[in-house]
């Protein structure tokens, strides 16, 4: 089957690192010109970030509907082959001929054997933080990525799992399908050219020391947001205060989180402003009565999405305030925070208690962290590759640089065309 | 519809008994079922997917000429390429997730549940053939209209990737408006410094490669045929040529916004209040003077969002005003060191790296900026004053200046197109009338005419409907699609695609929008968006080539078949055609265009003769999967309800549901179609005449924000199921026995509760009076 692991050496003419949007996006397009693509994805599921979202702006509709008809194209597809659980480790050769030493971490299921029954999870006594949902809750040691996981097959987390001394996973499963004693695996792909689509994580909130996250239970980040709106998050998709589950009567939303600030992330993550908005249409739908304020220096809603900002701003029980959030501070009775900015047209110092903070906080590539050994890769300062003159090596997505799920799209179908181009020299 | 030479079907079923469907379910019986009711042999395996099960099945098919397969077992969206023979009918029956993962394991009405899963499965394999791809000999080039930046990238593009490029330009020389720009804004890091723009460069690539064929001063007077086969009419300079085209790549642009619409700016009223647009244009011959006075300029006012962002003027932001404006700054300041700059703001709009160039202006004291609203512009001895109220500093300013540059927004050459459209819709209306009393009176005397004549003709009526709506405006397809001649536009006149994860899709196939045609955008992006367009083009040109279709049914061989000896000319199929697939002839008999097809079944659901079939979906496969269900008797209290599941989003729910193991009522039968759109009504009138209770339509969402992938097929649904609903109340029957639903695929958790909400909603309503009849 086209999900396994392959025993030896295989080619295509592109290599996607990356199986988010961006990466499926570019594999599918060169794939359905004709050309025999790799996609790979170092998560045991493909989808990336946006599966971890629970609508796109400015539709309001859900990521899990584009990804359904990616997937759909991918099973109708032999030219296109994916591998979970992978990450490159090495890359000899030259455009046109790159040797990609590619890393295949043990799921310890066996992806031809595996049907998803889930019986081995209903007797796992080992847990984990799920970080689907960004550790707001646990799931088994062996466990279903999220819903919509593709390939649908299980994986178990051996920094949790109890293994031989336990077992009782590999003595309940009918279909023999998990080997605790899976070892890794490194497998050689040779490509003519390389799609770079790895994405993004959200910036540490944690650094951001003004603010309140990890110190006070009921300031969370944008991302954490979509996961207690989604069903599939660790409230079923009901918005609730962190420190004792009650529905806020107010949130805010902190814009420019570590963003555009010399001390964090200097550039502005392009999409903050839009999701914020879509994120106070969740709470204005859930909670009728709800006060929303959304703290912002300038608001980005750049082309049609400015009709989405003026939906939004129609709504009388959305108050958006200009000026930086200086400090949050927390009122120990109740567990509600202070938020502490300057209203830049009025001059004033504002303090406004709310029951819930959102930190908009920015994206941060993953290569300003981990390194792909592609030794012609440029970086620039923040880690994104955004140099585009590279022969046969093209970047697509948030790794490039960052904006909305439609840029990423369009890019990376250009990178698509790169990618093809270089195959055919 | 006769086959040339039909194969003969032998069927096997194969039951999986793994995943707990062996411990659900009595097996036996429902092999009884397939032999006794179907002749159809069975084989179980407790682990079907495993490669023992695999071979087993191999072995059949190498051995045993077994052709029809027919698998029951999990979701077909599982085991995909498991259960992949090729050249064999494969059948998935969904017995785990829509029966055992969602229903009460060893209950009598799951039974009888998986029961009707078996015999629909059998008959849906019965009806099944495999497609034969229309495949015709097509050219695969490209066409690109416009060649600004947009356009010629487009082409470089398609070349480099090996194919013919035809490059059309209605002005004299290329470049469009690029070329008039000074500079550009940094596109690589660090963001700081100004660019060349490349356009020079680019031309000299198109003209110099020996792909690309180029015709300046040229415009395309019209476009007729299908995707690969396009038959194109280029006219240059009068003379015209008859081109033939695979795919198309519109790059044709956009123009500045009318500034004479902003008197209250100033502008047309004070000639030193100019556009940004002049400002470039000024720029790059090389001054930035005060066009009344001829002096250098020393003091400059950017006035952002001027008729942008605005209810009265272009409501939407042209996103790159912020950073043009901020990049004339700096010529400003670098031709002039003496000089000033105030920026007049609503949002500065600088998102992702842009923020950079952003800090790089902000680092020069000489620019100030202030948010603000700006109320007016006026002149005095002394020059120009700007009054700005709500700032930052809290009170209302008055700023002289001696040159006031508006930044104003982009509009898509489409909209000239679109404002036509607007003000003929009542002409039109009463045109037809008249139109289609003559056709009547012409059709009588053609019905002894040759097919050509009939074509000859009919291209000249299209001919003379094209020169009638489009005056002045050249047009830019001007396609003879019964559908109307330019791609249709999606808000503000930009063609764009209404999916954020498929931006490129527009709904006619093989015809693709770049820059700022189809939304606001810089001159990075554009050459970004042209590479994108560009792939979509020459990927249509792959699939087109061997009669395949495209997005989203990316590879489907099959396409409707038409039995058009018993059209009875409705043309309800050619109105309906979400991608003006179907031409028609004067007689109102459709003509298809499989290339140009998507296949969603929209036409074969509208037609009220049912003449349309796909290969392997038709109204008698799923009339017949009705009429299969084993209906009670009334006095067994067991309703049964019809859930016709669109595949897209409403099937993939239905199985998450079932992941999560939620239950739903085991009355309701789910039958997946391509989507609501190709449901034809006939199936209700199947259903009720057996006696069925009621049925359910659940697909993709409709309306402004549509979410249907076939652009209007739920709505389609929807607007029938209104007309079934009178037509049921005509027979005595009630219309709450139908009901349209839409789900997100993200609603999966809805399920259980808008089954159970309509089983109880049949169950008020009664028993279908029909039952046992």
């Amino acid at each position: 089957m086209r999900e396994s692991i392959p025993s030896g050496p295989v080619s295509g003419n592109i290599l996607v690192i990356g199986g988010g949007i961006a990466g499926l996006s570019a594999a599918l397009e060169a794939s359905e010109a004709g050309y025999d693509v790799f996609v790979i994805d170092r998560n045991p599921y493909l989808g990336g970030r946006v599966a971890q979202f629970y609508k796109y702006f400015p539709k309001l509709c859900p990521p899990y509907c584009g990804l359904e008809i990616l997937f759909r194209r991918i099973r109708s597809n032999p030219k296109i082959r994916f591998l979970t659980m992978a990450e490159v480790v090495d890359v000899n050769g030259e455009p046109g001929a790159f040797d990609v030493d590619v890393k295949i971490n043990p799921r310890y299921v066996d992806l031809e054997k595996c049907t998803a029954c889930g019986e081995c999870a209903k007797v796992c006594p080992a847990e984990r933080p799920n970080d689907f949902n960004y550790g707001m809750d646990t799931t088994k040691a062996v466990y279903l990525p999220h819903d919509l996981a593709f390939p649908m097959k299980y994986v178990i987390d051996d920094k949790v799992c109890l293994k031989q001394e336990c077992s009782k996973c590999v003595e309940v499963c009918k279909y023999d399908a998990i080997d605790l004693n899976m070892e890794s695996k490194t497998i050689r792909i040779k490509a003519d050219s390389i799609i770079v689509a790895t994405g993004w994580k959200p910036y540490d909130a944690t650094k951001l020391t003004n603010l309140g996250f990890g110190d006070f239970p009921n300031v969370i980040t944008n991302v954490m947001m979509e996961r207690l709106a989604a069903f599939n998050g660790p409230t079923k998709g009901k918005i609730l205060r962190p420190s004792d589950g009650k529905e806020p009567k107010s949130v805010a939303f902190v814009q420019c989180a570590g963003s555009r600030d010399e001390n964090h992330l200097p550039y502005c993550s392009a999409i903050c402003c839009l999701a914020s908005m879509k994120q106070a249409t969740y709470i204005r739908e859930q909670y009728p009565d709800t006060k929303v304020y959304i703290f912002y220096i300038d608001i980005r809603a750049n082309g049609r999405y400015e009709d989405f900002y003026t939906m939004v701003q129609a709504d009388e029980n959305v108050e958006f305030i200009k000026g930086k959030v200086a400090k949050i501070e927390e009122n120990p009775e109740n567990q509600n925070l202070v938020v502490i900015a300057e209203n830049t047209l009025t001059g004033e110092k504002t303090k406004t208690e709310v029951e819930m903070v959102v930190l908009a906080t920015g994206m941060q590539p993953e290569l300003s962290e981990v390194k792909i050994p592609l030794k012609d890769l440029k970086l620039d300062n923040y880690g994104f590759a955004s140099f585009l003159d590279i022969p046969g090596i093209y970047a697509a997505g948030v790794a490039k640089g960052p904006s909305e799920v439609a840029s990423v799209v369009e890019e990376a179908t250009a990178a698509a065309l790169k990618g093809i181009q270089a195959a055919k020299r | 519809m006769e086959n040339a030479e039909k194969v003969e079907k032998k069927y096997t079923l194969y039951i999986c008994t793994g995943c707990d469907i062996g411990e659900s379910l009595d097996i036996e019986k429902l092999k009884e079922i397939a032999d006794d009711e179907f002749k159809v042999p069975t084989k179980t395996h407790e682990f079907l997917c495993n490669s023992e099960g695999v071979e087993m099945i191999k072995n059949d098919i190498a051995n045993d000429g077994v052709n029809t397969v027919i698998i029951a077992a999990c979701s077909p969206r599982v085991n995909y390429d498991t259960f992949n023979f090729p050249d064999v009918i494969v059948e998935r029956i969904n017995l785990r997730e829509h029966v055992v993962w969602s229903h009460k394991p060893n209950d009598e009405d799951t039974q009888m549940l998986a029961e009707d899963y078996i015999r629909m499965g059998i008959v849906k394999a019965q009806k099944t053939e495999l497609p034969e791809p229309y495949k015709e000999e097509i050219v695969k080039n490209v066409l690109v209209i416009g060649g600004g930046i947009t356009g010629l990238t487009a082409a470089i593009e398609a070349a480099n990737a090996g194919y013919e490029v035809v490059l059309v330009e209605k002005e004299a020389e290329l470049g469009g408006w690029a070329r008039k720009f000074a500079k550009l804004t940094p596109k690589t890091p660090p963001f700081r410094d100004l660019t060349k723009p490349d356009v020079d460069e680019k031309i000299k690539q198109v003209m110099e490669n020996d792909k690309i064929k180029v015709y300046t001063s040229a415009h395309v007077e019209k476009i007729s045929g299908q995707p690969g086969l396009f038959d194109v009419t280029v006219n240059q300079n009068g003379n015209t040529e008859e081109i033939r085209i695979g795919s198309i790549v519109v790059a044709a642009g956009w123009e500045p916004y009318d500034a004479t619409k902003l008197e209250h700016l100033g502008f047309g009223k004070y000639p030193d209040v100019i556009t940004n647009v002049m400002m470039e244009e000024m720029t790059a011959e090389g001054k930035i003077v005060v066009p009344s006075t001829g002096k250098v300029a020393k003091r400059v006012a950017f006035i952002q969002c001027a008729g942008s962002r605005d209810e009265n003027h272009l409501p939407y932001c042209s996103s790159v005003c912020c950073r043009v404006s901020l990049k004339q700054a700096l010529y400003v300041r670098e031709t002039n060191p003496d000089s000033q700059v105030y920026i007049f703001y609503k949002d500065i709009r600088t998102p992702g790296h842009y923020e950079d160039f952003y800090k790089r202006v902000q680092e020069d004291p000489a620019v100030f900026f202030t948010k603000g609203e700006v109320k007016g512009v006026s002149q005095t001895d002394g020059g120009l004053v700007v009054e700005v109220e709500d700032t930052l500093l809290g009170e209302k300013i008055e700023v002289e200046t001696d040159l006031v540059v508006l930044a104003t927004g982009m509009v898509p050459r489409l909209m000239e197109y679109v404002k036509k459209l607007e003000k003929e819709a009542e002409e039109q209306a009463e045109q037809t009338e008249q139109t289609e009393q003559t056709e009547q009176t012409e059709q009588t005397e053609q019905t002894e005419q040759t097919e050509q004549t009939e074509q000859t003709e009919q291209t000249e009526q299209a001919d003379e409907k094209l020169a009638e709506a489009l005056e002045d405006f050249k047009g830019i397809l001007n396609l003879t699609y019964r559908q109307g001649p330019e791609l249709p536009a999606l808000k503000y006149g930009f063609p764009d695609s209404n999916f954020i994860c498929f931006p490129y899709e527009t709904t006619r196939t093989a015809i693709y929008a770049a820059g700022c045609i189809r939304h606001p955008m810089g001159v990075a992006e554009s050459e970004e968006d042209a590479t994108g367009a560009a792939l979509k083009a020459v990927q249509a040109l792959e699939l087109i080539g061997r009669g395949a279709a495209t997005f989203p049914r990316v590879g489907d061989l099959t396409y409707p078949e038409f039995f058009l000896q018993r059209c009875t000319q409705c043309k309800r199929c050619t109105e309906e055609c979400p991608f003006g697939a179907l031409d028609e002839d004067e007689k109102g008999t459709p003509k298809p265009n499989p290339n140009r097809c998507r296949r969603c079944g929209v036409c074969m659901g509208a037609c009220p003769e049912r003449i349309v079939s796909f290969k392997n979906y038709n109204v008698d496969m799923i009339g017949s999967m009705v009429k299969t269900i084993f209906v009670p008797e009334e006095d067994e209290e067991k309703p049964r309800i019809i859930a016709f599941v669109c595949e897209n989003d409403a099937y993939p729910a239905f199985d998450m549901a079932a992941l999560n193991r939620m239950e739903w009522d085991p009355n309701v039968r789910i039958i997946p179609v391509r989507c609501l759109g190709s449901f034809n009504v006939v199936w209700v009138a199947d259903a009720l005449s057996r006696g069925i209770d009621g049925a359910i339509l659940i697909g993709c969402k409709y309306g402004d924000d549509y979410q249907c992938h076939f652009i209007k097929g739920s709505e389609l649904a929807n607007r029938r199921m209104e007309n079934v609903k009178e037509t049921l109340q005509r027979l005595v029957l009630e219309a709450e026995r139908v009901k349209v639903v839409q789900l997100p695929i993200s609603d999966y958790d809805k399920i259980p509760e808008i089954i159970n909400e309509f089983v109880e909603e049949i169950k008020e309503v009664g028993p279908n009076p029909y039952k046992g009849f």
